[in-house]
């Protein structure tokens, strides 16, 4: 196991140097010099360009300003905003807990109604229930998620007035952040009202950020379900007479949630992706949005440093699901 | 070379590829449906001129915001109603398939032609170059490709053009993977082994040998990469990244009826519902593709 562990970490590392190495050359690729986007319209005088290049270091060799780049990573020094001249690290770790609530929501709607359905789906095999259920599983994996969003914002917010249409609470509630996360962070605030209101914000980037991997996993769930039922241990399971419930709650899905757990996974690449549309049109302040944003404002700092950590935190991932993988499934671990 | 084919058993009594094809294709009847679908897409955008009833950026500043003709207010001659501009909604979105069209065509070709030679490459190159390559891909495929498209756009500068370059390299990987893998398992075989045997070169082992049997997981992928990349540029349009105004493609319409979202439901449901069936009937089609290509699903 730890032989797998390690083999595993020996692919992370160059992976990691190669995205540090495409996030460093991001910013020296781009039309124009950085150094005058950075001034804006006011421009800048000769010897205050001199000192940025000095500053920036870009009167290095370029293999020494991605040593310094590289060094500055593993510090946690991903530079400072050309806007708001915080340093990028912290705007970003200030942002991530929106993005990360948002997700864990989207994630636990996905598989709470995924499951389920791709159980139900494999269970009922060419009747009425599996042709709905894939119907709407397919319907959902082909939406355009910024449509699906301002729909629901039309008949929600708009004609039945529910929900409300952007931003993570109401303005009326103001309380610190303790930990980033608003469900708790109102919690403990004691307010009345509060939570309630962050729910209430919560539901529909929920509903839109979930759908295409409650698609995925639906479909994915009764494909492995439909597997596992045709093996011999689920005929031996039936011959003794074992309950219909027990043989495909306990004996199938136990089995059939291998694939599932990796789909699981890989679909937090998807979830990022997904964040970006979704926090931009429910003007959610997280990363995804504010990727946008400073995509927008040519804030290249943060670009480059967002789309290091945003990698980062998808190989990441990725690394703990192989892992994971390993530990449930032997058969890989030999390999 | 000649004289092998010759000798190689007639295959005559097999019903043509074609026909087995298409007996397994039929039998999944969303995918039928989704062909015809897709069939109507493709001669919308063919005829789009003709077919629309007005040119997509003529405005009528009479009939600003009308409704589709079957609500109160609307009237036959603009079908669809009209945008804030006054502009046929119907025109435009006819004029709409055509760039989906032409994205997913352009994308899928550059990421499979791109993609298909770096995996039969990597397939048959040394080992430390096959390393390389699929390390390569695996930085690529470490970014969620929207993140990635949009971080290219940026450098490129936004257009739809760009916009089709940046989701044809986030797209490469899947094609180098999938084109590796089949390789790595075809090189096993007999035939190949035999093929090398009688004297084939690296280059016709690697397209005339081998390539066509990797070809059927290849052509599923494309299938589903056309709706992917018909999405993506959506939401690259959406995000104000991919084709800029006025062209009416159908991502770009939705972002500029965005603030009309609570007073004219049309301008925003049409171009969503354009880009959803089309994205869905191609994904059934993609479905239908699967079954009927990939021999480990077929029924027997």
């Amino acid at each position: 196991m730890f032989g797998y562990f390690l083999s595993r970490l020996g692919m992370f590392v160059p992976t990691f140097l190669g995205v540090t190495l495409i996030s460093f050359m991001f910013i020296r690729v781009l039309p124009g010099d950085p150094i005058i986007v950075m001034a804006g319209e006011r421009g800048m005088t000769e010897e205050r360009y001199q000192e940025m290049v000095v500053k920036l270091g870009f009167d290095k060799p370029v293999l020494q300003q991605y040593w310094d780049y590289l060094v500055g990573v593993m510090h946690g020094d991903l530079g400072e905003s050309f806007v708001t001249k915080k340093p990028v690290w912290d705007e970003f770790f200030a942002l991530f807990p929106a993005t990360l609530e948002l997700s864990i929501c989207a994630m636990i709607f996905a598989v709470a109604l995924g499951l389920p359905a791709g159980v139900i789906a494999a269970v009922n095999r060419g009747k009425f229930f599996d042709r709905a259920l894939m119907s709407s599983a397919l319907v959902g994996y082909s939406m355009p998620i910024f449509w699906w969003a301002l729909l629901l914002i039309i008949v929600f917010s708009g004609n039945l007035g529910w929900t409300p249409v952007s931003g993570r609470i109401d303005l009326l509630y103001y309380f610190p952040s303790v930990t980033g996360f608003m469900l708790i962070d109102s919690l403990l605030s004691g307010q009345e009202g509060a939570f309630t209101s962050a729910v209430r914000h919560l539901i529909l980037p929920t509903i839109v950020l979930g759908t295409i991997p409650l698609a995925v996993i639906a479909r994915q769930t009764r494909s492995a379900m439909l597997e596992v039922l045709g093996e011999d241990y689920i005929r031996t399971a039936r011959a003794k007479g074992l309950s219909p419930t027990r043989i495909n709650g306990l004996h199938a899905l136990r089995n059939a949630l291998i694939p599932v757990i990796t789909v699981i996974g890989l679909s937090v690449g998807t979830l990022l992706a997904g964040a970006i549309l979704t926090e931009t049109i429910f003007s959610w302040p997280g990363i995804g949005k504010w990727m946008v944003d400073s995509i927008f404002r040519r804030d290249y700092p943060v670009v480059q440093g967002g789309l290091l950590m945003i990698a980062v935190i998808v190989m990441l991932v990725n690394l703990l699901v192989d892992v994971l993988y390993g530990i449930i499934n032997p058969k890989i671990r030999r390999r | 070379m000649a004289e092998l084919s010759a000798t190689t058993p007639k295959t005559e009594d097999r019903p043509s590829a074609l026909r087995e094809f298409w007996f397994y294709f039929s039998e999944n009847r969303g995918a039928v449906i989704g062909l015809y679908v897709f069939m109507a897409f493709v001669i919308c955008a063919a005829f789009a001129p003709l077919l629309a009833p007005y040119d997509p950026t003529e405005q009528f500043r009479d009939n600003i915001l009308q409704p589709p003709a079957w609500q109160e207010g609307g009237s036959w001659a603009f079908p669809l109603g009209t945008d804030p501009l006054g502009r046929d909604m119907l025109s435009r979105l006819i004029m709409g398939s055509r760039y989906s069209f032409f994205v997913g065509i352009v994308v899928v070709c550059v990421a499979v032609t791109g993609g298909v030679i770096i995996g039969l490459l990597s397939g048959f190159a040394p080992k430390w170059v096959d390393t390389l390559i699929m390390r390569v891909m695996d930085i690529i495929l470490s970014f969620p490709s929207l993140l990635l498209a949009l971080v290219l756009v940026a450098i490129l500068g936004p257009s739809l053009t760009n916009a089709m370059i940046a989701i044809a390299i986030v797209f490469q990987p899947h094609y180098v993977r999938l084109t590796r893998a089949s390789v790595l398992s075809e090189r096993q075989k007999d035939y190949v082994t035999s093929a090398r045997v009688a004297g084939a070169g690296k280059a016709r082992l690697m397209f005339k040998t081998v390539l066509p049997n990797c070809l059927a997981p290849i052509i599923v992928q494309a299938a589903l990469s056309f709706s992917t990349a018909i999405l993506d540029a959506a939401a690259l349009g959406f995000l104000g990244m991919g084709a800029q105004p006025p062209t009416p493609e159908w991502g770009t319409m939705l972002a500029e009826a965005r603030e009309f979202i609570l007073r004219a439901w049309w301008v925003v449901t049409f171009p969503g519902l354009a880009i959803l069936v089309t994205v869905l009937a191609i994904n059934l089609m993609g479905d239908g593709l699967r079954d009927a290509l990939d021999p480990k699903l077929k029924r027997s």
